[in-house]
């Protein structure tokens, strides 16, 4: 099932999952969206990020960002702390509104629909496009099966077989289903951390969003737990276009196709990660990535 | 910081060592050569003694990259860490050709020279000029350098076929120096290898520099002509 999008619309959008859906709530524009624009034999853009400036008060924390992120694919942000990795992922579902100092100018486009449209509902993008934390979160006084359909129950989701349904499939997406599936009403927070935070991975699921955006989802885990989220990228690009901020550089090099880096809140180099990480074009880039600062 | 200066620390050892590697075994096709043409068996047996050291370079530069990228260094790092393996193993393998001639100098040393002009010190002279090319090229950190060496290798492989061509002449006019002549083949061989390795070198100090891999294409010339 779906709940951001008409079949209609399902169509027109590459990266959704096709699904049949009950009566969509409303989304931000009542036409289905139109084809991209992109000849098909050249990559789907899902989100068009065309000069994007983000201010809190006065201090600019982004400057002037256009970046085209590809769908289905894995697009890593690196960066040291406070060049404006997490407010550029935050500002891909409008998390920023939630701050009350916070401003920004500029254009992003998921599948060529403005997100920042006048009549464009906040609650809608951030359901088209999902997030998961560095720290798992999953809600402490619910159960692991409970975790899974909150989103889907607090869009009134209320058939049993449907949300059973959606829990064994989101579970599995995200690998934990096999771990927990005699468990479903144990209490989420008795799962290992890399267990939790696959929980949330398949809480964000659930929703079926298009993009996922992940802000340094293992930087909490074990090496064996932060290789099985490593694996899961792998595996969910396959349906899903996945942002994930990371401070490892390894970690972007293993599970990323793209990688954007950015220094100062600006985007400095963006290109595939083997170039990045093996013949970067701009020196800071080389630095940052060799260890010489950040 | 702490770590970035370990790494550094250890990529200068790395370099140091390699470097030393180079020099040993610039020394030993020098000291083969001599030993061939001055005719002097002692330093011929010494040149094969002295390649248990580029052999034990070789593993200890080794030992040193697999640490490094234990480490998992990346950009110029990463690549300085996987061309330094390579290289050391042409070395090695230069210090083998080295050797290789220093027993056939040994074996000739001791029976009268063959009458015949063979242009063996210009091909030596031109192995040795692309293997010093081509380790200047690592020290200097150019590319450019590095490509120049590559097409020389083609002088070489011509000297070495026309070099053979002449022996085998000989050989059939004078069945008495087949012994001999095939030592000085055996040498000929072992000139034409160590300018491939020199040139397998530059190619890797071409990646190292400007992070194009230009092995197996034919170019030489300036990335992107």
């Amino acid at each position: 099932m779906n709940l951001t999008m008409t079949p209609e619309e399902t169509k027109a959008v590459p990266g959704a999952p096709a699904e049949k859906s009950p009566p969509a709530p409303q989304r931000f524009e009542n036409k289905p969206a139109p084809a991209p624009a992109t000849p098909a034999s050249r990559p789907v853009a899902a989100l068009a990020v065309k000069n994007l400036s983000v201010f809190f008060g006065k201090h600019q924390v982004l400057k002037n960002v256009s970046i085209n992120i590809e769908a289905r694919a894995v697009t890593a942000i690196i960066g040291p702390s406070g060049c404006g990795k997490s407010t550029f992922l935050r500002s891909l579902n409008r998390m920023h509104e939630l701050v009350a100092t916070a401003r920004m100018e500029g254009d992003i486009r998921l599948f060529d629909q403005d997100i920042y449209g006048k009549d464009v509902e906040p609650v809608i993008v951030r359901r088209r496009v999902g997030m998961v934390f560095q720290k798992s979160n999953p809600f402490p006084t619910m159960t692991i099966g409970e975790n899974v359909t909150v989103g889907l129950r607090l869009n009134g989701v209320r058939n049993r077989a449907v949300l059973a349904e959606q829990t064994e499939k989101s579970l599995r997406m995200a690998a934990l289903w096999d771990e927990v599936k005699d468990r479903l009403n144990a209490p989420a927070v008795s799962l290992s951390g890399g267990q939790q935070q696959r929980l949330c991975i398949a809480r964000a699921l659930a929703v079926q969003p298009e993009v996922l955006l992940m802000d340094e989802p293992a930087s909490a885990l074990d090496p064996l737990a932060t290789s099985k989220i490593e694996d899961l990228i792998r595996e969910l690009r396959k349906d899903y276009t996945i942002v994930i901020v990371t401070h490892n550089m390894q970690q972007a090099a293993r599970a990323s196709d793209h990688t954007a880096f950015f220094y100062l809140g600006e985007l400095v180099e963006f290109g595939p990660t083997s170039q990045i990480f093996t013949n970067p074009k701009q020196k800071r880039t080389e630095d940052y990535v060799t260890g010489r600062f950040g | 910081m702490e770590r970035i200066i370990v790494i550094d620390m250890d990529l200068d050892a790395l370099k140091q060592k390699l470097l030393t590697m180079a020099s040993h075994a610039e020394t030993a096709v020098n000291e083969a050569l001599r030993a061939l043409l001055e005719r002097d068996y002692e330093l011929a047996l010494r040149v094969k003694e002295n390649d248990r050291v580029i052999d034990q370079l070789e593993v200890e530069i080794d030992d040193l990259a697999i640490h490094l990228l234990a480490r998992a260094p990346l950009a110029s790092d990463l690549r300085l860490v996987t061309v330094a393996m390579k290289i050391s193993q042409n070395l090695e393998r230069v210090g083998d050709e080295a050797t290789k001639i220093a027993k056939r100098a040994r074996d000739l040393s001791q029976e009268p020279p063959v009458k015949v002009v063979i242009d063996l010190p210009r091909m030596a002279k031109l192995a040795l000029d692309l293997l010093k090319g081509a380790l200047d090229a690592f020290v200097n950190r150019d590319p450019i350098a590095a490509r120049a060496v590559i097409p020389r290798d083609k002088e070489v492989d011509g000297l070495n076929k026309q070099v053979t061509e002449q022996l085998a002449q000989h050989m059939m006019e004078n069945p008495d120096t087949i012994k001999r002549c095939l030592n000085l083949i055996t040498i000929s061989r072992s000139l034409e290898r160590i300018a491939d390795h020199a040139t397998n070198v530059a190619e890797e100090v071409v990646y190292l520099y400007e992070a194009q891999d230009i092995r197996h294409t034919g170019k030489t010339g300036k990335a992107g002509l």
